[in-house]
């Protein structure tokens, strides 16, 4: 199957080179190849499975239970001002 | 051969809970910056979600009170996309199985009720804030509103004009105020609206539609609508096609502009949540909720119809909303013998002069007892209906009853027969020509002396009863 | 010492035979020692472990000790911990800081464990031989051209050259019994559900699960009976789970009336014969012990592999879309606009295979191809979880080889991602399944250590734990040590 890698990297938001592209479209060929396996099951009328086993939704009451924490918190943050985060514009 | 517009709307709705949909933050509004933010609604790694009761409840409330049916199992979806004011890089919403499914809303028309389907409501999280306004190359976020809860609301293209569709937005508005699952201010960005858009000749199947966003007001989401019909029905009769895309409502220049659309940007690859298991809500739980669903405004109007004989004007005045209601209903308990009148005062009277200080019934400085017993006071004949009014606004004015006032001014209405018999007495002497000329004929002549009556009574005269006097005394 | 189990060390800190701060020199220095040669620690800070030995050795002294008091556990590097970095391997979270501990960090700790360090894994959990590691492969002990296995390479390694007596893994399609298998150590992954997933650095979200890697079963059951429990924080974690007493399940000193499900499905042609003869042999040793051999069929078990690279990727492709740059983590130099700094960023930040595991997650998402791959993925792991369903019918439990082969040259499968993906395939259907799975050594093929995977009904780890244990009663192969890290007094 012929991927459109370039187009999957860009929703996926990853730069490829033309030469990564070039490198990684029949790596991707081979798996979604390997992949097709799958066509040779007969599923009709069984379910998906979304969650392995049966669970409750647990319940949260509606109560404040977090504090600011915005200092520790942004930390790790690349690029901070008066507590905002900062990133370069879109171009629109 | 004429042109209809098709208008569907999709609303989205902050739920009102204290916390966000799936962390312990607070949702108060006008926090510092990223003040009310945790590991999870900032998409940390290894966090995870956990649903809050409330917006839940408040969820199936709303669906109720739209008359649609709550699916009892219902699944969470990831939507995927990138923006900075999206922490996990997707939105948890639903997609495939909302909680709730069907409804309607019925709206007035010049030509009756309309009903208009609702084809589902699901709960999703917001996203933060983007600022771009005054900054060079940057964007500042603020994710304080990410993670609030919301509702979605889609309704079916039922409506055929901007107008319909404002009666619509008002409506659905109405009713979540009354519910009070969402403070729903618009200004502040808890009830916004997106229109989908199309036009086509009567008879014939949907045209292209096209999304416009950036109405934050029922004044531009009617200006929008219209601009928007037009331009799609100029680009058809010049032979063109409509093109599918999202375009921004600018309320400056009354003009909607594309936005930069990228088809593969709008793949949202839609997949079921693996860290929310489905919720289940029993029928118990949901009869529950409907129980303790307050008075809906349609079902409010209604009843002061008939409990009050109110016209349909005048009961979807006082019901626009529910503190006006209550306080409505409060005056009807102080004065019970004519709710008709109360409605008057509360609806002409004392609300077009909060109005004109820029007040809502909230901020009255005259109750609804006080205002009660001014009416009293017309109706034991104290006072005259005229003068009740300057009474009103010296009430307003200095926060004083209504009895204190009529005594310090002296306003008592003259109801003696002695007192008004001698003041006829003067004026009828003191006016022989007129006299004669009204017993020669000219009836007219009768509101003159009424009115110098009046006027030497310093208006405190009981009109009626001059009136039957004055009758008496010209035979 | 080194090569004590964490029950054995218990018992000497409670006779008082020895201290907290003694124990975990003990391993710091091996660390030292031998750290450089397998690269199995990526993160160290010998002063933190002290602290935590004292802070341990006081508690001890006026309280009742808790029931990991004391005890040295590393920690894979996909756990958040406030304390030194988390970074997954990546080069996308170099330096980072979690400002909080993972769910089950905050239980060890409240349980008096001393954290040590972090442990070299695979990139973001993704392979099976701890290749993908953007700080450098890790070695296995048995023999050093050898990788370990993955994604918990880092941590079984560790174990199994007694750098430290115990280790924490995560388990998505056989991450932490792959490498058990391979470096001869006991790995456990929980049922899915078991143990909170808060704070462990998302993979894919519907497999992973976190367990322990141990010397010994009873070591492996004393530290999930403190990992596992109901987290308020984590929707999938389940509260009121059966439960047992994980250490009691331990006793068990045959298998008389057990039957053991043997699916013809994993012991295929094309696996490594030597290994088959070990899991063979174990086979019968256990029929020795009184079980009785079934043979059961898990008809989809071809499958496995194909639904699980649709599934794992699926949810990778969008758990790690928060990697934007935004609030932590790489941000390339200089971006031009919002665009060039997540492209970048990310392309930076990214190894291969987790590039490529985030474009095949996003080409099965993608519209028009989420019917043929990810739904039809997951209704083929609804048929898969029947296959075990209706075999449990028929027996108490399922006994296969972990791995069909021995460990690989370091190397050897990394020019064909599928030639590695293929190595998880006994392990793979279990996670799907949502099932626990143990892995214990059960000998060896060409010198290198071979692993029995046990299988159990979902919630039923006390039936592992007492198959496992009783083998291991049985038999020494949970003794042996690697030679070249024996060192000195190198005995178990």
């Amino acid at each position: 199957m012929d991927i459109d890698v370039k187009k999957i990297a860009n929703l996926s938001r990853i730069r490829l080179t033309d030469d990564e592209a070039k490198a990684l479209a029949p790596q991707l060929s081979n798996i979604v190849g390997y992949i097709d396996k799958l066509s040779e099951v007969n599923t009709n009328g069984v379910a998906p499975t979304a969650h392995p086993h049966d669970v409750a939704m647990p319940q949260r009451a509606d109560v404040v239970t977090n504090t600011d924490r915005r200092d520790a918190l942004q930390q790790p943050a690349p690029h901070t001002e008066s507590g905002l985060y900062v990133v370069p514009k879109v171009i629109e | 051969m004429s042109w209809e517009v098709v208008i569907g709307l999709e609303v989205h709705c902050q739920i009102n809970t204290k916390t966000k949909a799936f962390c312990g933050c607070s949702t108060e509004f006008g926090a510092e910056p990223n003040a009310q933010t945790c590991p999870v609604c900032l998409g940390m790694p290894g966090q995870l979600p956990v649903l809050n009761d409330e917006a839940a409840r408040k969820t199936i409330l709303t669906g109720l009170a739209i008359n649609a049916n709550i699916n009892l199992e219902s699944k969470f979806d990831r939507k995927n996309y990138f923006y900075p004011d999206l922490p996990k890089g997707y939105q948890i919403s639903q997609f495939a199985v909302p909680i709730v499914e069907g409804g309607y809303i019925d709206i007035p028309t010049p030509n009756g009720e309309k009903r208009i389907g609702i084809t589902r409501i699901h709960m999703e999280e917001d996203a933060g804030k983007s600022m771009h306004e005054g900054l060079d190359a940057v964007s500042h976020i603020d994710l304080n509103r990410s993670g609030i809860p919301l509702m979605e609301i889609v309704s079916e293209p039922d409506m055929r004009s901007a107008d319909e569709a404002v009666a619509y937005l008002k409506q659905l508005h109405q009713i979540i105020k009354f519910l009070g699952v969402s403070d729903a201010d618009m200004e502040k960005g808890q009830f916004r609206c997106d229109a989908n858009i199309s036009v086509r000749r009567k008879g014939e199947p949907f045209g292209t539609r096209t999304e416009m966003k950036n109405m934050n007001s029922f004044r531009f989401i009617k200006q929008a609508i219209e601009f928007e019909a037009l331009r799609q029905i100029e680009i058809l009769e010049d032979g063109g096609e409509v093109k599918q895309e999202s375009r921004l409502w600018d309320s400056v220049k009354n003009e909607s502009r594309s936005m930069r659309s990228k088809e593969e940007a709008h793949d949202y690859r839609y997949f079921p949540e693996p860290d929310l298991p489905p919720l289940r809500i029993t029928q118990e739980e949901v009869d529950a909720i409907r129980a303790g669903m307050p008075e809906l405004p349609n079902q409010m109007r209604k009843r002061f119809e008939t409990e009050f004989g109110l016209s349909a004007y005048d009961a979807d005045v006082l019901t626009q909303t529910q503190s006006l209601a209550q306080w409505y209903e409060a005056l009807v308990a102080a004065h019970p013998a004519n709710p008709k009148q109360c409605a008057n005062w509360l609806a002409n009277e004392l609300l077009g002069r909060l109005k004109e200080q820029g007040k809502d019934i909230t901020e009255s400085p005259v109750s609804a007892k006080a205002l009660a017993s001014l009416l009293d006071k017309i109706a034991d004949n104290t006072i005259s209906g005229k003068i009740a009014k300057d009474v009103l606004d010296a009430m307003m004015e200095s926060g004083k009853d209504a009895d204190t006032i009529i005594e310090e001014k002296g306003l008592k209405q003259v109801s003696d027969t002695g007192v008004i018999d001698a003041m006829i007495q003067e004026v009828l002497d003191a006016n022989p020509e007129q006299v004669e000329a009204y017993k020669g004929g000219q009836e007219r002549l009768f509101g003159f002396f009424v009115g110098q009556v009046m006027k030497a009574s310093k208006g405190k005269a009981n009109p009626a009863l001059v009136n039957q006097r004055l009758k008496k005394y010209l035979g | 010492m080194p090569f004590s189990t964490l029950t054995d060390i218990q018992a000497k800190l409670s006779a008082g035979e020895t201290t907290a701060v003694q124990v975990a020199q003990t391993y710091l220095d091996r660390i030292a020692q031998y750290n450089d040669d397998l690269n199995a620690f990526v993160h160290i800070d010998p002063e933190h472990v002290l602290a935590q030995a004292e802070a341990s050795d006081a508690y001890r002294a006026k309280h009742d000790a808790r029931p990991l008091e004391g005890l040295p556990i590393a920690v894979k590097d996909i756990f958040c911990t406030q304390h030194g970095p988390t970074q997954c391997c990546s080069n996308i979270l170099k330096g980072f800081e979690a400002p909080y501990d993972a769910h089950v960090i905050t239980r060890l700790r409240e349980a008096g464990a001393v954290l040590v360090g972090k442990t070299n894994m695979d990139e973001f959990a993704m392979g099976s031989s701890n290749e993908t590691s953007a700080f450098g492969g890790c070695k296995n002990p048995w023999n050093t051209d050898c990788i370990p296995g993955g994604s918990s390479g880092g941590s079984a390694a560790a174990v199994a050259a007694a750098l430290t007596p115990a280790a924490l893994g995560t388990d998505t399609g056989g991450s932490i019994r792959q490498p058990a298998s391979l470096t001869g150590i006991v790995g456990l992954k929980p049922t899915y559900g078991r143990v909170s997933r808060r704070g462990i650095i998302a993979f894919a979200s519907s497999l992973d699960q976190a367990g322990p890697m141990t010397r010994t079963v009873k070591d492996a059951a004393l530290l999930t009976s403190i990992m596992a429990g109901h987290d308020a924080g984590d929707a999938t974690s389940v509260a009121d789970a059966p439960s047992f007493d994980w250490l009691k399940a331990c006793e068990a000193k045959d298998m008389k009336g057990l039957r053991i499900g043997k699916p013809k499905e994993y012991f295929i042609d094309g696996m490594n014969e030597e290994v088959r003869a070990q899991v063979e042999a174990a086979l019968q040793k256990c029929q020795e012990l009184g079980a009785e051999i079934v043979d059961i069929s898990l008809p989809h078990t071809e499958y496995a592999v194909a639904a699980y690279y649709v599934i794992a990727p699926s949810e990778a492709s969008t758990n790690l879309s928060r990697y934007d740059a935004v609030r932590f983590g790489h941000r390339c130099d200089n971006p031009e606009d919002l665009e060039d700094m997540y492209a970048r960023s990310r392309d930076e930040g990214f190894g291969s295979e987790v590039k490529r595991r985030i474009l095949t997650g996003t080409f099965a998402l993608s519209s028009g191809y989420y019917d043929a791959y990810y739904l039809k993925a997951q209704q083929v792991r609804t048929l898969i979880s029947q296959d075990f369903k209706a075999a449990f019918e028929q027996v108490d439990i399922i006994a296969t080889p972990t791995s069909p082969v021995p460990a690989f040259k370091s190397g050897e499968k990394t020019d064909d991602p599928l030639t590695m993906y293929l190595s998880d395939i006994f392990t793979i259907a279990v996670n799907l399944a949502g099932l626990p799975g143990l892995s214990q050594p059960c000998g060896f093929a060409q010198d290198l250590p071979v692993g029995l995977q046990w299988i159990a009904p979902a919630w039923q780890e006390d039936k592992i734990l007492a198959a496992a244990s009783a083998y291991e009663r049985a038999t020494d192969w949970h003794t042996k040590t690697a030679s070249a890290f024996a060192g000195k007094g190198g005995e178990s």
